[in-house]
């Protein structure tokens, strides 16, 4: 069983500066855990210390039922990933998968029957007498898996290893990735994840579950499925989604709520979901639920620009000096898109009202 | 030949005028060395000739080759051969390189990855160690290894440099081993390694060239150091083959040029040797110092 408990955890580096604040977040066995956010809010941070790679200053990091603070990270079992690759240069890929085990003592035999059956699994057999240099950015990046699996330890740790890749290349390792995962539990082997990433496509197409972090907090922890659909906040609002939220500042006045001078019905449904009034909100819609319509309740927007993307539009539409997004069916577009103002409305049923003081969603 | 194109024509002036200025640059680079390299090439030629030529005129070439000069310098006017100057140069060369490679390596790791109690003050002191004039320490040196009983002997030749006591060099090392990458020792670590191991299987290698470059300047001062046996060793037996050099000056009345300048030809070949063989690592780890990263 390998749980990952992370209890309290907080680093303060060298120079006083305090990178995470007390973080609190289980991991279960097997489970695919993304950690997301941009870049220095301290994800790397977070997963040295499960690895043991960075000290940790409070809290407790628990794996499985030990508490791991004091062991080295070569007693923890974990295997890490790094952006980088990290493989010894001056070992072939075959010493490079060998290494660990070598040092566990292990015997040759059962080494090479070890690196036979990795390198199967991560088609690098041709490559197993190639030096580091001698390898591509992907298969590299393969090796560096391979020298992480051949341990069969309780959690891998990776630390944005597809960043060095090419888009397409990106695209394919990522489903090897979560492949490998599926495969993994299915033998029965423990397999939890911790993957580290500011990708928030890697994070929602790779992850059970995922943390979203901010300067060394929690913003939220969920499914792919909750996060962009249950946002707890401004900044998870924000940072899910492809295009990102539209968040506009409205005010909620009895049984509606108004942008600029334009207002809109609340509605039953979102008024049965509101938990509190705030006097300054956000509104918060996905391009994808802001339609064009016609006619009925809508807001009127200047069309200041439209990206064709094929079987959809991008409007870029000026409502009240605000920019808003929208992503329209291009047939929509040909029949109502081609005028300077357009009629924007947003699915109520899907709108989230925060709070503009605390950022909380308000409209769970 | 009429039936050459212009371009034709254009293409083999090209060609011309650049075997012309690669000729010229060549003849040049080959003059400048040639006189560089002349008193090292006078040197050779010099030792195979009799005493009276050397003297005779600057040309290299000896007129009657004699290997006479090798053979009665060899023998020395001490009870030894100068085999056994050489041997004494060996002694103390080998502990002090083995041991400026594994202490220095030591010293540089722990300084480039670990952090302990007063490490600024202890590097700043081995800046200000490189910073002091070797003078300044020589009495003080002698009088300690004077009371541990050490003189006339080669330890304090080479016990010094064996516990890192080259400033320079675990400077050099510290600087090489910042601009590598740590991400290897982490992964070396994750996979188990301690400290140690890491060091060995990991640092070491990456370490190498600039750890050749350590050996071989450590193997040339060393080679080449006058001051230091001619203070610590007093018994003719004891003694390496910098000094011996200046032994054959002092006890021949009339100097025997050709045999000093036999043993002296004897005396640079290994450290020429040496450099040629491990050239390329030498330059390799210098040049990549501080730059790579
Ligand atoms: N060795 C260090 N000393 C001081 N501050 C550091 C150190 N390493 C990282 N930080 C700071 O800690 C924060 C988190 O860094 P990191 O975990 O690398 O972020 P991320 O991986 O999310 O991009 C950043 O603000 C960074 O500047
Ligand atoms: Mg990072």
């Amino acid at each position: 069983m390998a749980k990952v408990q992370l209890k309290n955890l907080e680093k303060v580096y060298g120079n006083a500066f305090k990178a995470v604040h007390g973080i609190n977040l289980e991991i279960d066995d097997g489970e695919f855990m993304v950690f997301v956010g941009p870049s220095g809010c301290a994800k790397s941070t977070t997963l040295r210390m499960v690895a043991g790679l960075e000290e940790i200053s409070g809290g407790e990091v628990v794996i499985g039922d030990r508490r791991v603070n004091e062991l080295p990270p070569g007693k923890r079992s974990i295997a890490m990933v790094f952006q980088n690759y990290a493989l010894y240069p001056h070992m072939k890929v075959r010493g490079n998968l060998a290494f660990g085990l070598k040092i566990a003592g292990k015997p040759k035999a059962e080494i090479d029957a070890a690196i036979e059956r990795v390198a199967r699994i991560l088609e690098i057999e041709p490559l197993l007498d190639r030096l580091p240099k001698q390898l591509s950015g992907g298969q590299a990046q393969r090796v560096a898996l391979g020298r992480a699996l051949i341990k069969k330890p309780g959690v891998f740790l990776f630390d944005e290893p597809l960043s060095n890749l090419d888009a397409k290349l990106r695209a394919s390792m990522r489903v090897r990735i979560t492949d490998l995962h599926r495969q993994l539990k299915a033998e029965g082997l423990s397999s939890t994840v911790i993957y580290v990433t500011h990708d928030q496509t890697e994070a929602m197409t790779m992850g059970d579950r995922i943390c979203v972090m901010q300067a060394g907090h929690i913003m939220q922890v969920a499914t792919p499925k909750e996060l962009y659909e249950r946002p707890a906040n401004l900044f998870v609002a924000g940072f899910i989604g492809s295009p990102e939220m539209n968040l506009i500042d409205a005010k909620l006045d009895g049984s509606s709520f108004s942008v600029g001078s334009q207002s809109l019905p609340i509605g039953p449904h979102l008024e049965g979901r509101l938990s509190a009034r705030p006097a300054e909100a956000v509104v918060g819609t996905r391009p994808q639920h802001l339609s064009l319509v016609a006619d009925g309740p809508a807001f009127t927007a200047k069309l200041a620009n439209a990206e064709f993307m094929g079987h959809e539009v991008y409007l870029h539409a000026d409502l009240e000096g605000r920019r808003v997004v929208s992503v329209v069916g291009a047939a929509d577009f040909e029949t109502l898109g081609r005028s300077e103002t357009i009629r924007l409305r947003p699915d109520l049923e899907r709108l989230h009202i925060f709070d503009k003081t605390d950022g909380r969603n308000v409209s769970l | 030949m009429t039936d050459l194109t212009f371009n034709d024509r254009q293409a083999m002036r090209r060609a011309r005028l650049s075997l012309i200025s690669t000729a010229i640059r060549y003849i040049l680079l080959c003059v400048v060395g040639f006189v560089m390299l002349y008193p090292l090439i006078w040197l050779v030629g010099a030792s195979f000739k009799t005493n009276s030529e050397i003297f005779a005129g600057a040309g290299f070439l000896p007129e009657n080759p004699t290997a006479d000069g090798y053979i009665k310098g060899w023998q020395t006017s001490t009870p030894y051969t100068f085999g056994r100057f050489f041997w004494n140069s060996f002694l103390i060369i080998l502990p002090k390189v083995i041991g400026t490679a594994i202490s220095c390596t030591l010293a540089a790791y722990a300084f480039a990855r670990f952090d302990f109690p007063l490490k600024k003050i202890l590097f700043g002191s081995v800046i200000a160690i490189l910073l002091l004039p070797n003078v300044v320490t020589r009495i003080p040196q002698y009088i300690l290894f004077r009371d541990l009983g050490w003189l006339d002997s080669f330890l304090p030749l080479w016990v010094p440099s064996a516990l890192a006591g080259d400033a320079f060099f675990v400077f050099m090392l510290v600087q090489f081993l910042r601009s590598l990458p740590t991400d290897m020792e982490e992964a070396a670590r994750v996979d188990g390694a301690n400290s140690l191991q890491t060091l060995i299987y990991i640092v070491v290698p990456m370490l190498a060239p600039a750890l050749i470059s350590v050996c071989l300047f450590q193997f040339m001062w060393t080679m080449n150091d006058f001051l230091g046996p001619l203070i610590y060793l007093s018994s003719v037996d004891k003694y390496p083959v910098s000094l011996a050099l200046k032994l054959s000056i002092d006890t021949t009345e009339a100097f025997e040029w050709n045999r000093i300048l036999a043993m002296s030809v004897l005396t640079i070949a290994p450290a020429l040797i040496v450099f040629f063989a491990a050239q390329r690592y030498f330059i390799e780890g210098i040049s990549s110092g501080g730059i790579k990263g």
